[in-house]
């Protein structure tokens, strides 16, 4: 287009772009500006104020000695896996039970997804009295009688992960069996009414045919989920606090103590760099199949 | 009222020219229909009139005034869409005057143009509905309606019965007449259906790739079409083709295909053949009559029959080859049976096979 | 049996013992589920219903022998957080005063957003909203380090603009995302047809397009109260120490008592900072569900 085309086309959409200038202000400067910050002062020697040195790597190689950024990788790894493996299973289960026609469905929809609802820091809250050995379920089963009971995940090391995953799952399973349940619901029923005059049994039906139908929302509630996940920080300070020891540390909460209460800010930014990378390197493909891939022209 | 003129208009969107190099004038007053198959550039050529899609280059003028990068409504525009595109939260009323409300046209004034649109339109009971509580085809009057408060120069049509059914569709066209003759605005119509365009226009302009394959009246579009595409477009049954080659017989100018011959003397040729070229034969059914005692022309078999109504549509072979025509109702046919036919090869056209232009 | 009888078809089909059990194993895994997930609420409404006493005999299932709402009361009113001890209350009213400038301002930026990226061709306008949604992605502490700094230097840092502003930055992803979607799926007809009616950029999304913006607007309220009220890291990081949102205050309140942890109160103020976000869920019903899949599904 030349350049007199430009300057009428834009002369006539003036007010959209100046409509757009708080959305542009905030791409830019909160978005894209921070970001490359936060990348720059992963170069340099910051502690508790930032400096404008440049040290290479060295704030990457200190942070990839440092073990309790190792563990907190290895925990978030381990919780991500399995709570985005159990939530699937459990909600597509939940969404697929509900789906043959039971009596209270509604009860039932609502008592699933409530959980998701509730804040990080309530569900880790519940969850950590839940698990208390001197509260919860461990004491009330030696109450009754069942004296070697152990249920001790929130305070033993070793355990501490599944208690995570446990109110985790417990928050977002809910999320896969509605948006499933939603995708059940638009399936054409004649597609039904076809695989039982082939005489396929359910359980192909849905593994075969329906899941894949589904995937929109299946790669959907992933998503969302990741998300959640990588955001995890409310969850951890209000259930373990990273704790026992560093046994339930995540690199949300890693960053954050670098930052407020380390003063460690070269630490922090090139923990907060490398987390940045990871996600884009997993999320983009994800992203540009589903928000951008299937754009086309739309003249 | 409003001449327009666009010249060697492009618009593109990446390295797609919908639109190519376009020229086109539209007279004061003219009903000027594009047709087109979907995808072939004629609502982007509208929307382009409308202000509504910027051109890559080229320009338009209104009445002589470059016009190309003017707002839509300073325009003198009205346009009338498919999905009616009536504001869903207003009223009828509320629709109708609210471009007039936008340009702080007094009450009484607003009142008065809407009264008489309204009137025009026969929607005056519906003038306190949401659009929702309208059926498609009160919806499009109000549509109209919409446009014609706007005292506009220009009437844009994109598609606009598209949406209704058969006889909302007949209907409707009829108004859409009447109006361009009570009215008598420059008016601009866009479709696909070819019953629209021969009915509605003076002129239609038929439209493929971004580009005007022909510019002419509905009589001469349908009778004389200028390239092979035009001539298959329009008509309904489609025109049949038959591929072939001139000869020269006994002195006398032949086409010959792989079934039959046909003498070639009484058609009018636009360009010079020469025995020996191959070009493409187009019959129109209603071009193939049956036999009388006269003349036989052509030998074939009578293999289909689909009754229409007011006529039959049959099928035939001649020599292998098939074609459609039309049989009067009154008389009854039997399948299988030989069937002799005369050819008006007056009315008939021949494409170049390579170009596909008229011969 | 008569004749007629054996011809025409049974009224309803006959139950097979397969198909019984099948039923019974429905209702029993979901009955099962249900438990797990209303475990949880369960053992907080009646925690918080007894009296230390009688919580120190633990049996944390069993119902309150005598019901007192002396708890709640305590956490309203005069729970401490180290020394302060005014309860609850002011963390709730807090919660209020950043929720409400959040949702407003957020939800008309992503409806302004949306409406111009959708109906007005800004050249530029798509890459700025894939920086965007790709920021939706990023966890927070790549972006908060920078962002004190720059709210400190405005003056803004610890203060209500600050964490309202936080929020409207953080919730732009999303609700630029919902609205856009939803924009799209109108014609765009209507927006050509305003544009020749002599509609300008603010005349038609005042008078047509927000008019039409109601139940997504819904949807929008129902995400942004959700997720403001339950944040936690940008309350503690930006609201400052007059402003602590609730969640922040809950934890507070329960991770820093010193002594014999008060669990009937603990619990009672868990369930109280739930209440806002448990209502939205249950009164609005599917919508909830909408917005969690309308926020992510198809661009």
């Amino acid at each position: 287009m030349q350049t007199a085309q430009l300057t009428w086309h834009v002369r006539r959409n003036a007010v959209a772009y100046l409509a757009l200038l708080p959305m542009a202000a905030i791409v830019v400067f909160a978005y894209l500006g921070t970001m490359a910050w936060s990348i720059r002062l992963s170069f340099s020697s910051s502690r508790l104020l930032p400096r404008n040195d440049f040290v290479g790597f060295a704030q990457y190689t200190e942070l990839f000695g440092t073990s309790r950024w190792l563990t907190s990788l290895e925990n978030f790894a381990f919780i991500a896996v399995f709570f985005l493996a159990i939530c699937f299973v459990l909600g597509t289960l939940l969404a697929i039970f509900i789906d043959q026609n039971v009596r209270a469905e509604g009860l039932f929809r609502t008592a699933f997804l409530y959980p998701y609802a509730m804040s990080m820091v309530v569900t880790g809250l519940m969850w950590q009295w839940i698990l208390n050995p001197d509260l919860g379920i461990e004491r009330t089963m030696r109450d009754m009688g069942f004296s070697g009971f152990v249920l001790d995940w929130v305070v033993n090391s070793n355990t501490v992960l599944y208690a995570v995953v446990l109110a985790t799952v417990w928050h977002g399973a809910g999320l896969v069996m509605a948006l499933l349940l939603a995708g059940l619901r638009g399936i054409d029923t004649d597609l039904w009414k076809a695989t039982r005059i082939d005489g396929i049994p359910a359980w192909r039906v849905y593994a075969f045919i329906i899941l894949p139908i589904l995937r929109p929302m299946i790669v959907t509630s992933l998503v969302l989920l990741s998300i959640s996940i990588v955001k995890m920080y409310d969850l951890i300070v209000a259930m373990t606090n990273g704790g026992p020891g560093n046994a339930s540390e995540v690199p949300a909460k890693f960053i954050m103590d670098n930052l407020f209460e380390r003063a460690n800010i070269g630490l922090a930014t090139a923990a907060s760099t490398t987390m940045l990378v990871t996600v884009l390197l997993i999320i983009a493909p994800v992203l540009y199949s589903q928000y951008l891939g299937k754009k086309g022209s739309s003249a | 009222m409003t001449s327009v003129s666009i010249r060697n208009l492009e618009i593109r969107y990446g390295q797609h020219a919908v639109i190519d190099k376009l020229d086109l004038d539209i007279r004061d007053g003219e009903f000027l229909v594009l047709l087109g198959p979907s995808g072939c550039g004629k609502s982007t050529l509208m929307n382009a009139v409308g202000g509504l899609t910027d051109a890559s280059a080229g320009s338009i003028h209104f009445d002589g005034k470059d016009v190309t990068w003017a707002d839509p409504k300073d325009r003198g525009i009205g346009m009338v869409f498919q999905s009616y595109a009536l504001y869903p939260t207003m009223s009828v009323r509320r629709n109708m005057s609210y471009g007039l409300r936008i340009a702080r046209v007094d009450r009484a004034t607003i009142d008065r143009k809407i009264e008489w649109a309204a009137e025009v339109l026969q929607i005056t009971h519906l003038l306190d509905r949401k659009p929702a509580a309208l059926s498609g085809g009160q919806r499009q009057r109000v549509a109209i309606g919409r446009a014609l408060v706007r005292d506009a120069d220009i009437f844009l049509f994109d598609e606009p019965l598209s949406n209704l059914d058969a006889k909302l569709r007949a209907e409707l066209r009829l108004e859409i007449k009447k109006l361009h003759k009570a009215i008598g605005s420059t008016m601009i119509y866009v479709t696909h259906d070819q019953i629209e365009a021969l009915t509605l226009a003076d002129r239609i302009a038929v439209m493929k790739d971004g580009v005007i394959q022909q510019l002419d009246t509905p009589l001469n579009v349908y009778n004389k079409p200028a390239n092979a595409f035009v001539g298959g477009f329009l008509g309904s049954p489609a025109m049949n083709k038959v591929e072939g080659q001139f000869s020269t017989r006994d002195g006398t100018l032949t086409f010959e295909t792989g079934g039959f011959a046909l003498d070639m003397e009484a058609y009018p040729f636009e360009e010079r053949v020469e025995t020996g070229q191959k070009a493409t034969l187009g019959l129109r059914p209603e071009h193939i009559v049956p036999a009388d005692g006269t003349s036989r022309q052509l030998e074939g078999t009578l293999s289909l029959i689909e009754p229409m109504g007011s006529d039959i549509l049959a099928w035939s072979d001649f020599g292998g080859i098939s074609m459609a025509h039309r049989l009067s109702q009154e008389d009854s046919y039997t399948v299988g049976n030989p069937f002799a036919v005369n050819i008006d090869t007056r009315k008939a056209s021949f494409f170049d096979q390579a170009t596909g232009k008229r011969l | 049996m008569s004749v007629a009888e054996l011809i025409a078809p049974a009224a309803r089909r006959p139950v097979t013992s397969q198909q019984l059990w099948g039923r019974i194993g429905i209702y029993a895994f979901l009955g099962a589920m249900t438990l797990f997930f209303l475990l949880p609420l369960y053992v907080m409404v009646v925690t918080s219903l007894k009296t230390m006493d009688e919580i120190r005999l633990g049996q944390i299932f069993a119902l309150p022998r005598e019901l007192t709402f002396d708890a709640w009361k305590v956490a309203w009113s005069s729970a401490c957080t180290g020394l302060d001890c005014t309860g609850l209350r002011v963390g709730f009213w807090n919660s209020v005063e950043i929720l409400i400038p959040s949702v407003v301002l957020s939800i008309l930026l992503g409806a302004l957003n949306g409406y111009a990226l959708s109906f007005w061709k800004v050249r530029g306008g798509n890459v700025l909203f894939a920086c965007l949604l790709l920021g939706a992605f990023m966890p927070y502490q790549v972006f908060i380090y920078p962002l004190v700094r720059f709210y400190a230097q405005a003056g803004i840092y610890g203060s209500l603009p600050g964490v309202v502003l936080t929020h409207v930055i953080f919730g732009m992803p999303v609700m630029t995302l919902l609205f856009r979607n939803y924009y799209s799926g109108l014609p765009t007809e209507l927006f050509k047809a305003a544009r020749i009616d002599g509609a300008g950029f603010w005349m038609i999304f005042f008078t047509i397009i927000l008019p039409m913006s109601v139940p997504i607007t819904i949807v929008a309220v129902i995400m942004q109260v959700t997720a403001i009220w339950n944040d936690f890291l940008l309350g503690l990081v930006f609201a400052g120490r007059e402003n602590l949102p609730m969640t922040v205050q809950l934890n507070n309140i329960v991770n820093t008592t010193t002594g014999e942890r008060a669990y009937n109160v603990n619990m009672a103020a868990t369930i109280l900072t739930s209440l806002v976000p448990l209502a939205v869920y249950l009164g609005s019903g599917r919508w909830f569900v909408r917005g969690i899949a309308s926020g992510a599904v198809k661009g």
